[in-house]
């Protein structure tokens, strides 16, 4: 008993820590560091896995935590630095709106998020149910994130972190998704990045930089 | 309260007023270290204070009573700061007398005094650098004043002595808020203590300089004074962050003179680490221009007020 109060402490801390992630991605305008900061949200996440795998004693979550590390750690991350590479935008930065602005705005949806959450954490019976909330939240943090960035890699991170929200929720809510539909995210996810990361260069070709504001006038000239 | 209370006291203000210029030199000497460049010794701001000690006073015509005042006033808050603050025992005759918020207010009279001496003489240096601690200030103070009420929170009380004894009646307490406090907090004392990604004391450049442009017009023992008060102030913030998330160690009420002892080892090995925690986060960034500091600080802000948030809705787990 002593053992599972420590857990869900941990559990609450890791997702905290999840949260300021979030929020840090939010507030960076240098890509490569958002890429780093989305490796760090899927190494709490792998962390968190692991700890409700340890304490609900589940050998499906293993995989999953394993899937976690694999993909969303070292995968993704290194795929994406390669591509950041590839595309010599290492140095591009965005120009963001306002970022305190952001950061209140995504203030107002962390409340609206455990608002929500509330009557399905009632439900829930996982030891993780008191974190809903900030899953719901990260989702709804990257959303905001894809709102206000206009570069086209910075969109996708904010896409793949909503996935990393979306799977911890699920672990948060019911323990994990069946292993089939994860793996079928996860393949899904692979090649979301690298179909992308063609459109990346398709839309360099044609507009001579990754800025997506180019695309919203459907005329030529 | 006893006698001992009183003594430990004293004992306390005078140790902070010791080491200060020491854990200044310290930082120094990790930055130095971290930017290979050769360490000054750790013993240089002492000696500087001496040096400075020893030049005769030159004071401006137009100086008025503000200006000579300033050193003293600002120097006697910062001593009265460490008083309330336990960094090594929490049984403080003066920390019964002011808690955490009128902390704050003492921090801003002090530089309502220095911003006004700035002022005094009327050159162009010192009224800028008014204006700019002002500016800093007023950003950097409801952003502490979260951060402070992180922890009030968690434990009832409004003062640092409650907050140190409530964490060790409760030492198995994580807070999730408490991260989010505890960064919130570091990016107030950079902005607060003049460090690198808003000021930076070391360069005399005029469009940057904030600390330095306030000073520029005192010597000996004035600059003194003033270079020690705000060696204090770095003091004081360290040991204010070690009470409220670092507070493992604290002698707490009735404690032995052993157990005294030990909490001031403790502190010093607490401080060593944050010296070198401060020197490399100095180390890794850039100065900020000056227009930036206000988003710097409306972060530092939000994190704190995300992690009252983080605590109130995730569970709160109080034990007041």
């Amino acid at each position: 008993m002593l053992e599972s109060a420590l857990v869900v402490e941990l559990l609450k801390l890791l997702a905290a820590g999840m949260l300021l992630v979030s929020f840090a991605m939010l507030a960076t305008r240098r890509i490569q560091r958002l890429i780093s900061l989305f490796a760090w949200q899927g190494a709490i996440l792998f962390l968190s896995t692991l700890l409700v795998a340890h304490d609900a004693g589940l050998t499906e979550l293993y995989f999953s935590a394993a899937l976690t590390l694999a993909l969303k750690v070292v995968a993704l991350p290194l795929i994406l630095h390669k591509l950041v590479r590839r595309l010599d935008a290492q140095q591009d930065s965005e120009r963001l709106v306002h970022i305190p602005a952001t950061m209140l705005a995504g203030l107002v949806l962390v409340i609206l998020a455990f608002g929500l959450a509330q009557p399905i954490s009632q439900l829930a019976t996982t030891i993780l149910r008191h974190t809903i909330g900030v899953a719901l939240a990260v989702i709804l943090l990257s959303f905001l994130m894809m709102i206000t960035r206009r570069k086209a890699v910075s969109q996708v991170i904010g896409f793949l972190a909503m996935e990393n929200g979306l799977f911890f929720a699920a672990t948060s809510a019911t323990y994990g998704m069946p292993m089939v539909i994860e793996l079928g995210i996860a393949l899904d996810l692979l090649v979301a990045v690298y179909i992308l990361g063609i459109f990346f260069f398709q839309i360099r070709e044609q507009f001579d930089s990754l800025d997506l504001h180019h695309m919203e006038s459907l005329k030529e000239e | 309260m006893s006698a001992m209370a009183i003594v430990w006291q004293f004992v306390e203000v005078a140790l902070a007023i010791a080491l200060a210029p020491l854990f200044t030199g310290w930082i120094a000497q990790c930055r130095a270290w971290m930017q290979n460049r050769s360490a000054p010794p750790l013993t240089q701001p002492y000696r500087m204070l001496r040096k400075l000690f020893h030049k005769e006073a030159v004071l401006a015509e137009d100086a008025s009573l503000l200006f000579r005042a300033a050193p003293y006033v600002l120097f006697g808050a910062m001593a009265l700061a460490a008083a309330i603050i336990p960094s090594i025992v929490t049984d403080l005759p003066f920390a019964r007398a002011a808690d955490a918020i009128a902390l704050i207010g003492l921090f801003a009279t002090a530089r309502v005094c220095q911003s006004l001496a700035a002022m005094d003489l009327g050159t162009a240096f010192g009224t800028m650098g008014a204006r700019r601690e002002m500016m800093i200030g007023f950003l950097a103070e409801p952003a502490i004043l979260m951060v402070f009420f992180n922890a009030f929170l968690l434990f009832g009380t409004t003062t640092l002595t409650g907050v140190v004894d409530g964490s060790a009646a409760h030492p198995s307490l994580i807070d999730p808020g408490a991260i989010f406090a505890a960064i919130g907090f570091v990016m107030v004392l950079l902005a607060e203590n003049a460090r690198i990604p808003i000021d930076n004391p070391a360069t005399h450049l005029e469009l940057t300089m904030i600390h330095e442009a306030m000073v520029l017009e005192y010597s000996a023992r004035h600059l003194a004074l003033i270079e020690w008060a705000s060696s204090l102030k770095l003091f004081n913030y360290a040991t204010i962050g070690i009470a409220l998330f670092l507070p493992w160690g604290i002698a707490t009420h009735g404690a032995s003179v052993g157990a005294v002892f030990l909490a001031l080892a403790a502190l010093l090995v607490k401080l060593a680490a944050c010296g070198a925690v401060l020197a490399l986060i100095e180390s890794l960034s850039a100065k900020l221009r000056l227009f930036r500091a206000p988003e710097f600080l409306a972060m530092a802000f939000l994190i704190a007020v995300l992690g009252l948030l983080v605590h109130l809705l995730m569970g709160a787990n109080a034990c007041a």
